[in-house]
């Protein structure tokens, strides 16, 4: 009898440990110094990362706290644009997203539609990354060099004033072990790309904060602040700690892209006669 | 008998309210999702595109008329998480088809489900949130 009590005694007393030791085996390992690498998706689902109704904080959706602090000429810029999507949304027939004429989406758009598996790969210059969506890919300067300047008709590297790019200019430095803050510049202007696919603008004056945060082995956290004083009056965060989980690093990422024939087909099948009245159905 | 009835009620109204952020999102603005049709056809062309896959099939009427339908779904990508391919159809497939038709009343429409010859049905729903779908 008292041998079952010691015994007793004694398993309620391992329960807690053992029972911390589990938990412990199920929780990923910590993340690694200076290394966000790895084949990434959204942790909440594939959907996660589409952002049809805009970017991912501040959707278009007609809320009262989602209202973007546009300034007069972003408000113009804004209402020019007509979005597939978001709460100013036009029928398939009538609007005028770039994305559907399969024109590079740009940087910052790349993190706010499709955003999918993304694999990032770095080394002890620069860390790039793969999109999925329309097979793109970003550098991200991690050797010291400056941030480059905007300047009229660009951005100046060195002496050197150099064109816009649809994926900006990007510089990083580590804000501590595990968090990769990322700045870019020199982007396209608000004639060539857009911030969403609500129609949201961008101008060549936008500078864009990335805080990329591997909060373990397994989890990212990323987040994206717009400062574009032409077109929003203060900094906005557009992506706040979107989370991403790590894949099998074995795993093949399937191919999503844009094919223009292909959009073709598709708007003439079905985007067109699905929009207007029945009489302007195209022979098939 | 109460206890299966009670879990089914659960379920339904589940369903319920999960179909119901379609009705809220731009691609919804041709369908009309209130009104889902159930078509049996013969499948003519499966295209495996972007930005979405196209299914065209022909229905026979009760009068004989054969009526060229298309239905979407979403890209290849969303798809294959659902559990698609490209080689889900063959050309001269006898299938069921459900879907929401668009408004203007051509034969087009978003398809919901679809059911194969041998029974199995393919969810266009799986591979997505059921709230951020047909992007």
């Amino acid at each position: 009898m008292l041998k079952r009590f010691r015994i007793s005694i004694i398993l309620l007393m391992a329960a807690p440990i053992l029972s911390s030791l589990a938990v412990a085996q199920n929780q990923p390992p910590p993340a690694p110094r200076h290394d966000i690498s790895g084949t990434w998706e959204p942790a909440n689902g594939p959907q996660d990362g589409v952002q049809a109704d805009g970017v991912k904080a501040m959707p278009n959706d007609n809320k009262p706290q989602h209202q973007l602090p546009y300034t007069p000429y972003g408000l113009q810029a804004f209402k020019s644009h007509h979005a597939l999507e978001g709460a100013q949304a036009v029928l398939p027939g009538f609007f005028d997203d770039p994305r559907d004429k399969c024109e590079p989406l740009g940087f910052p758009r790349m993190n706010f539609y499709n955003l999918r598996e993304t694999q990032i790969l770095q080394n002890e210059y620069k860390v790039v990354m793969l999109y999925q969506y329309a097979t793109t890919w970003r550098v991200i300067w991690t050797d010291g060099r400056e941030l480059p300047k905007i300047v009229d008709g660009g951005v100046a590297v060195g002496g050197e004033v150099k064109e816009p790019r649809y994926y900006g200019y990007s510089v990083a430095k580590w804000a501590d072990d595990t968090t990769l803050v990322i700045q870019t510049i020199g982007m396209m202007g608000e004639d060539r790309v857009w911030l969403d696919t609500a129609g949201r603008p961008i101008s060549d004056q936008l500078r864009v904060e990335e805080r990329l945060h591997r909060v373990d082995h397994d989890h990212l956290e990323w987040s994206v602040t717009i400062d574009d004083p032409k077109i929003y009056t203060k900094p906005w965060v557009a992506m706040d700690k979107f989370p991403m989980k790590l894949e099998d690093p074995h795993r093949d990422v399937m191919e999503q892209y844009c094919s223009p024939a292909e959009m073709e087909r598709y708007n003439k099948l079905f985007g067109d006669p699905s929009s207007g009245p029945a009489s302007h159905a195209p022979a098939r | 008998m109460r206890r299966k009835i009670i879990p089914a009620l659960i379920l339904a109204f589940g369903i319920v309210n999960f179909s119901g952020p379609l009705l809220a999102h731009h691609g919804t603005a041709a369908f009309d999702t209130d009104k889902k049709v159930t078509l049996k056809g013969t499948v003519t062309e499966w295209f495996w595109s972007n930005p979405h896959c196209l299914l065209q099939f022909d229905v026979k009427g009760d009068n004989g008329q054969v009526v060229h339908w298309i239905g979407e779904t979403q890209n290849p990508v969303t798809m294959t998480n659902g559990g698609w391919s490209k080689t889900s159809f063959k050309v001269g497939e006898e299938i069921t088809v459900a879907l929401f038709p668009v408004k203007n009343g051509l034969p087009l429409g978003r398809i919901i489900t679809v059911v194969l010859p041998d029974g199995k049905m393919l969810d266009a729903l799986k591979g997505t949130s059921g709230v951020r779908d047909y992007k």
